[in-house]
């Protein structure tokens, strides 16, 4: 969206009034203000206000079940969770889920922008369908992938079974171990959040010139030089910007592994982890510090996109 | 649009769609399938079709169970506290937002790009870091598990996103026609009425619809700040029990997955291009 340059726009015939009209622009100012005011004093108030009150009261020893132990601690809830490998393992589990995803629904975002973009057919049916995962409810679609292969009830393993002719053991336990079960929660991931990132991808197609593309073809250029050096270049902003808010978005994963394995076999993320030890632990205090923790991994992860690969957000997306 | 694409191209393209439109519909087929298996035939492969996948008698007791049956109690509640939490936070943070989005469109005033640029950035925050502060002053404050207790958390994620879609459909709009209106003769209400509404409205409503999808999938806030007078359905199903103590859940939670996804998969096929242009234009997850 081309914010900032619409507001300047519209915002240009009312500058050359200020010059004449100082007291018009001061009441339009104070208008301003005052429409805008509520929304941005609520928004503040619902979310940075939380996290100014995490950080302080990471700072503390703290658990709810012992309001008189409360002690000022400085940064030893951080050393204790930084030093411990449980930590780590629900770090790396994390960036194992981001990452996967991330990949998978590039390559299953792009393939279906792509074939949104040029299909003729089923053209409006197509677009009404991939906009369905996107509505339904995460946990719904844990519910559905943890059903569907379940050993008992699912059929996914006899789907397998019948296509690899029998290779395909029936009784697959996909919860039975770490990985197998990551896979499964990344799946859920996934089919529920392509569709999102194929429309962001859609809308940054649509801005590239197709008679560029055309002028290559001409030159000789073949499907994959025409896709790798005319279309993809041409759409790096709104291609950034899908990626930053997918790993973004990523990061808290929490719903999927809560109803799909509930943490076992070493799938608990950061956010699970923040939760056990807030409200199952009441330890207010580490469970703060997990929180600030994830909150500036979160403000790292954005600094890297917003500095190194220079993504505008203000100038972003489709229109 | 590309009429230059050979119909050989165009097949292909169609014969493309299909194992698309087989990956998204698959998984909510089997939710279905499952919601009207019986109980027995949830854990007998012999007694269902496609591998294990489509019962071979259709049975309703699922959703007798939810709706009349032994999971009355969990259900319904969540239902009602989940429909009440949603409205509220959307109408709340859709019409804050729209006085909101006209002061940013309309108005020159310093801070709008502080504003939008604020939006977007808390609504990138992990939901979770905030759980544990409010946690902690609910429990202080007694809204720990209340109505309220949990619309003021769903602000958070309704209306940043509210604020950014609502100020880039706000921004297309042609607002010289109000003026023009009142030129014509119209009074300040008749160009409101007349003129403006109807072309704010379709930008409103979208907006609308697509905050209360996100309060809708909420999960996080719902299971970790309500214990069950305001549980809403998505905790609510984390915690379903069977028709007794020994079954399994699944019959009931597929057939209250069923029941919550109806009418959003109908608003969907209902206002799809509307919610498209809402979720690009806006750029932000929903």
């Amino acid at each position: 969206m081309s914010a900032a340059v619409e507001t300047a726009k519209h915002a240009s015939p009312q500058k050359r009034q200020r010059a004449h009209l100082t007291d018009r622009a001061k009441a339009e100012r104070s208008l301003g203000w005052k429409l805008a005011g509520p929304a941005f004093v609520v928004m503040l108030f619902v979310t940075l206000w939380p996290i100014a009150d995490a950080v302080w009261l990471s700072l503390f020893n703290y658990r709810l079940t012992d309001p008189a132990g409360k002690t000022f601690v400085w940064f030893q809830n951080y050393i204790t969770a930084l030093s411990d490998p449980l930590f780590w393992q629900t770090f790396v589990t994390t960036f194992a889920i981001v990452i996967f995803t991330l990949i998978f629904e590039l390559i299953f975002g792009m393939a279906l922008a792509m074939v949104m973009h040029k299909i003729v057919i089923p053209r409006k049916t197509l677009r009404t369908i991939v906009l369905i995962p996107y509505s339904i409810i995460t946990v719904v679609s844990a519910f559905a992938w943890t059903y569907a292969v379940s050993v008992s009830s699912g059929f996914m393993n006899y789907w397998l079974h019948f296509i690899t002719a029998g290779g395909f053991p029936l009784d697959y336990d996909w919860f039975g171990g770490r990985w197998s079960s990551l896979f499964i929660i990344c799946l859920s991931e996934i089919w529920k959040t392509t569709p999102f990132m194929s429309l962001l991808l859609l809308a940054g197609l649509a801005q590239v010139d197709s008679s560029m593309e055309e002028a290559a073809q001409v030159d000789g250029a073949t499907w994959w030089q025409r896709f790798y050096k005319v279309v993809l270049p041409n759409m790096k902003a709104a291609l950034m910007v899908a990626v930053l808010f997918r790993t973004l978005d990523a990061i808290r994963i929490y719903d999927n592994p809560y109803v799909m394995t509930g943490g076992a076999h070493e799938t608990t993320t950061l956010s699970m982890l923040v939760s056990n030890e807030t409200i199952t632990r009441v330890e207010i205090g580490m469970g703060s510090c997990l929180s600030v923790i994830l909150f500036i991994i979160v403000l790292i992860v954005a600094a890297i996109f917003v500095r190194g690969f220079k993504v505008d957000l203000t100038s972003s997306g489709g229109n | 649009m590309d009429d230059n694409l050979s119909t050989k191209v165009k097949s292909w393209l169609g014969v493309a769609a299909i194992p698309i439109i087989l990956w998204t519909c698959v998984p909510l087929l089997f939710i279905l399938a499952e919601s009207l298996k019986s109980t027995t035939a949830l854990g007998d492969p012999t007694q269902n079709t496609f591998g294990n996948f489509w019962p071979k008698d259709i049975s309703w007791a699922n959703y007798q169970l939810i709706f009349t049956g032994g999971a009355k109690d969990l259900f319904l509640p969540a239902l009602w506290h989940s429909v009440v939490v949603c409205l509220a936070s959307t109408v709340i943070s859709v019409v804050l937002a729209m006085f909101c989005a006209y002061a940013i469109s309309r108005l020159d005033f310093p801070g709008k790009k502080v504003i939008l640029t604020t939006a977007l950035a808390v609504s990138f925050f992990p939901v979770i870091a905030m759980v544990t502060p409010i946690f902690n002053l609910w429990r202080q404050i007694g809204l720990f598990d209340t109505i309220p207790g949990l619309i003021i958390p769903y602000l958070a994620l309704t209306l940043p996103l509210s604020i950014w879609i609502l100020s880039a459909f706000f921004q297309q709009i042609p607002w010289e026609m109000e003026q023009a209106a009142q030129v014509d003769g119209a009074t300040h209400w008749q160009a409101f009425v007349k003129v403006v509404a109807p072309l704010a409205a379709p930008g409103v409503f979208t907006t609308a619809i697509i905050a209360f999808f996100t309060a809708w999938n909420d999960f996080v806030f719902s299971l970790n700040l309500t214990a069950q007078n305001a549980r809403t359905v998505p905790a609510a199903l984390a915690f379903f029990t069977g028709a007794s103590q020994f079954t399994q859940p699944t019959g009931a939670i597929c057939a209250a997955a069923v029941v919550v996804t109806i009418p959003v998969v109908i608003l969907v096929l209902v206002f799809q291009k509307r919610i498209v242009a809402g979720l690009t234009s806006g750029a932000v997850k929903g």
